[in-house]
């Protein structure tokens, strides 16, 4: 099962550089929230920093409180090994291991971590794949093709079934279906959609229609700052903001 | 004016560039065949000269005394590969492993130090690294061993190695190691399982060169495995190596060493093919289809 999200006061730095203004947001368990915003808000900066990849470049940190179900995400002595364990994340291009067969890629991160039952790794395997509504695609081929080898929008599912099979709490997806087709990117929504029966997602998207079909919660960031965060219905029709009004019908971004 | 395309001076261009076009092709491929043919050249020489005086005793057998006709080469072949084991033991291990270093660490200064060093160690002259180990384990032990030219060809081997590995890695694309960690997988478990595993046809690359450059060095041997008549199997005893007995028998008087001599240097070169090709083919066994 999913669990919520508690943010308060988020800060997160390039060098010197302040990227993200003190932010505070609750993410509901079990839902899909949707991050928009134009280029350079801060919306990807902000989904990185809820499972510590936003460190792993360098000069870069973060401040605050992050709570995901019962880890401090922050907190002192917390493993940012083990915060990543358990929140996945898809990246904005399909970033499958080129030498690995399509089941190596599913099972790399319980095989990595010292997992090495066979029975449960291929049970693993095969209920991520199907989550990920690909298995019937590649079932025969498991062992015998590259991840590489798929097109574009299968290799992005063969991700998320790689963030999936090390059955995380929550799913960070950061513009998942940005480098995809049209007919890719509705599996793709299609799928997030499944997923929050048994996930909680989090979804960073350029594209207000995508946000407006897939999730039930969107936040507005502009220039670092959390601008409006509501349900989505009520972002789209009546913003409180001027500025959240503007973005939506287009006057910029 | 513009020009229209069946202007005069238009058709000139197209002419020119005919021209240059096909001066750029020759050109690239005079020099690829001039690149084959001196390898063909050395080796069909050999062949000639050599493969006349391989037989089951140049296989078997060791040196007979001088004057004596027959013998053969088994304990340089041998002690050869001796040498080249302890090399690979030492030289890939600390190779790879500077090469990660520099890759996934060394942006700082001791990384730039690291990476200077590594390429002057690349331009010392092989003689000037074969006297270093004499001084620091052949003065030592006081005698000569395979160990230490193991270790003078390892030494060798480092930095060709080091500086692939850091290339290669650095060509392996930052989201590929982002998507492990962003699995939980610690850091150090994706360098090695992940980031050098997808630069891993690259590496190897770099050690088969590292170990195809040193294999055939001879100028290391002379003060460190000394070179042997008899057959020696132990690390710590003088040993033969068939760059040196190649050495000793080419500049000796005898018309029978000199036909051994090419002998030996086909086989040299045989046996380094015949080890690059072996690796190559247990290492992309099991190749997966559509693998970039």
């Amino acid at each position: 099962m999913g669990v919520g999200i508690e943010v308060r006061g988020l800060n997160a730095w390039y060098g010197n550089n302040l990227a993200l203004k003190s932010i505070d947001m609750t993410v509901p368990a079990n839902h899909v929230t949707a991050v928009i915003g134009p280029s350079g808000c801060g919306k990807s900066t902000f989904v990185r920093c809820l499972n510590r990849m936003h460190e792993t470049i360098p000069e870069a940190h973060a401040e605050g409180e992050v709570k995901v179900g019962d880890i401090e995400v922050y907190g002192d002595g917390t493993d940012p090994v083990e915060v990543r364990r358990r929140i996945g994340m898809v990246f904005q291009k399909p970033n499958p291991f080129p030498t690995m067969s399509i089941y190596d890629n599913v099972a790399a991160g319980l095989r990595l971590n010292g997992f090495r039952n066979r029975k449960q790794l291929d049970e693993l395997v095969e209920r991520s794949l199907k989550l990920a509504a690909l298995w019937d695609e590649v079932k025969d081929e498991l062992h015998k093709q590259s991840g590489a080898s798929l097109s574009g929008g299968q290799q992005q599912r063969l991700c998320i079934a790689r963030s999936l099979a090390v059955e995380p709490e929550v799913l960070l997806m950061d513009e998942p279906a940005s480098a995809l087709d049209p007919i890719s990117t509705s599996k793709i929504e299609e799928l997030i959609f499944q997923l929050k029966q048994h996930y909680t997602v989090v979804i960073v998207t350029h594209n207000m229609q995508q946000a407006a079909r897939v999730a039930e919660f969107t936040g507005f960031f502009l220039m670092g700052s959390l601008i409006e965060y509501d349900k989505t219905e009520k972002i789209f029709t009546t913003p409180a903001d001027k500025r959240t009004e503007d973005y939506i019908t287009g006057r910029f971004g | 004016m513009l020009k229209q395309p069946g202007d005069a001076s238009a058709q000139n261009l197209s002419l020119w560039r005919r021209v240059t076009d096909h001066a750029a092709t020759w050109f690239a491929m005079a020099a690829a065949v001039l690149v084959i043919v001196p390898l063909l050249a050395i080796f069909i020489y050999l062949l000639i000269k050599g493969a006349g005086s391989i037989n089951l005793a140049f296989l078997t057998q060791t040196p007979k005394p001088p004057g004596e006709l027959g013998g053969g080469m088994a304990n340089a072949i041998v002690g050869t590969g001796l040498i080249l084991a302890v090399a690979s033991v030492l030289g890939v291990p600390l190779g790879i492993g500077c090469g990660i270093y520099l890759a996934e660490y060394g942006r700082g200064r001791f990384g730039d130090l690291v990476r200077f060093t590594a390429d002057v160690l690349n331009g010392v002259p092989s003689i000037v690294i074969g006297i270093a180990v004499y001084g620091l384990i052949v003065i030592r032990q006081k005698h000569f061993s395979a160990f230490s030219g193991g270790v003078a060809l390892g030494v060798m081997m480092i930095p060709t190695i080091a500086r692939a590995t850091e290339e290669m890695l650095l060509m392996v694309p930052n989201v590929i190691r982002e998507a492990a960690l962003g699995l939980g997988i610690p850091k150090w478990r994706t360098t090695l399982s992940i980031s050098l595993r997808t630069a891993s046809a690259g590496v190897i690359t770099g050690c088969m060169l590292a170990f195809a450059r040193v294999a055939g060095e001879t100028a290391p041997l002379l003060f460190t495995a000394f070179g042997n008549q008899f057959w020696n199997l132990k690390l710590n005893q003088p040993t033969a190596a068939l760059s040196l007995q190649v050495f000793t028998y080419a500049i000796s008087p005898y018309d029978d060493w000199h036909r051994q001599a090419w002998a030996g240097a086909l086989i040299l070169i045989v046996l380094i093919v015949a080890a690059v090709a072996a690796v190559r083919i247990v290492t992309s066994r099991g190749t997966l289809k559509g693998v970039s």
